[in-house]
């Protein structure tokens, strides 16, 4: 392992502040460089290793970006077809109530080719944890429009925006499941500042905890980006994201458990 | 007064490069080297290692996790 060091009298390990977690494999990630997954997936690692469920855990994972999921993170995972993640993490769930179930999709999966799944299942209150990774693109495919895609933005299909008239308007999904009476814990958040990693793997921890009291399914929406299907560098995106997703996905709680 | 001082290691085979970290140091430690690594990418080392003060605030945003944080009082 080639490395560069700081100062090198300071690294002593009763100093370690911060390290990837143990849960990550020692796989590169194929993410793309700045990728929100990439830290999306350490910050749900972390929050498996610190409340000690690496053998109790086992994931589904989408099509699209994050369906090498398995090849990251340390757990059982389930690959499902487009879509359907949470129909097989029903089933899981529903014969293997002791296990901790989780989702993890992007937004042509969950919102596009399972949406009815994912309606379905919020609906019938399966206890499973979704995660919806929304950077408003098919990021995989290269770059072609999502249903999250925003009014005016430029896609490989819609090279000149997204027409509202023609194309319809942006689906916020997680508003429609916040509506539905078997989610337990529905909120918005994103991975693109430090602060905004905390509060997310607050987030994470806190739909971990509830998922361990049955009440119902919790959905994390992670507003991310996507520099390559944008066409722009990191910061940029990080910076465009700034300004034009969170104004139409506006981060926080939508749904908290009532007392 | 005691300080605080930190240090970073960064693993630059995994590093690719997307300069997150840089803009997020509040104390312009990182900076992106001029040569690359084994996948191609100009990584990210401490160019400043004095001005570390270990707030980790790099590791918790890098995507890839590449790097490790060490924080001490002196």
């Amino acid at each position: 392992m080639a490395e560069v060091t700081g100062i090198k009298e300071y690294i002593k390990p009763e100093n370690l502040v911060y390290t990837r977690t143990k849960l990550m494999t020692e796989n590169v990630l194929h993410y793309c460089p700045g990728c929100g997954h990439s830290t999306a997936h350490r910050i749900l690692a972390e929050v498996i290793d610190e409340e000690g469920l690496q053998s109790e855990t086992i994931g589904v994972c989408p099509v699209g970006c994050s369906v090498f999921l398995y090849n990251y993170i340390d757990v059982d995972v389930q690959e499902a077809a487009h879509g359907r993640a949470p129909a097989v993490a029903t089933a899981v769930k529903r014969l293997m109530p002791d296990k901790f179930v989780f989702t993890y999709q992007g937004d042509g999966d969950l919102a596009a080719i399972g949406t009815a799944e994912t309606i379905h299942s919020c609906n019938r209150g399966e206890n499973i944890l979704i995660i919806f990774i929304n950077n408003g693109i098919y990021g995989m495919t290269g770059g072609q429009m999502a249903p999250t895609t925003l009014e005016g933005m430029k896609t490989a299909t819609c090279p000149y925006g997204r027409d509202v008239k023609l194309m319809g308007y942006p689906l916020k999904i997680t508003e429609i499941v916040a509506t539905l009476p078997g989610t337990y814990y529905v909120t918005r958040q994103s991975v693109h500042t430090p602060a905004n990693v905390r509060k997310t793997k607050k987030a994470i921890k806190k739909a971990v905890q509830y998922q361990k009291l049955n009440k119902g399914t919790c959905f994390i929406e992670i507003v991310s980006n996507c520099p390559s299907g944008w066409k722009m560098t990191p910061v940029q995106a990080n910076k465009w994201m700034e300004e034009n997703m969170f104004a139409k996905y506006p981060l926080g709680d939508i749904k908290t458990p009532v007392e | 007064m005691a300080k605080i001082k930190g240090s970073i290691v960064i693993n630059i085979d995994r590093c690719k490069g997307c300069e997150v970290c840089m803009v997020t140091c509040p104390t312009g430690t990182i900076a992106m080297a001029k040569e690359v690594n084994k996948q191609g990418y100009y990584y990210a080392f401490p160019a400043h290692p004095d001005l570390c003060i270990g707030c980790a605030s790099c590791a918790i945003v890098c995507p890839d996790g590449v790097i490790t944080v060490y924080k001490t009082k002196i």
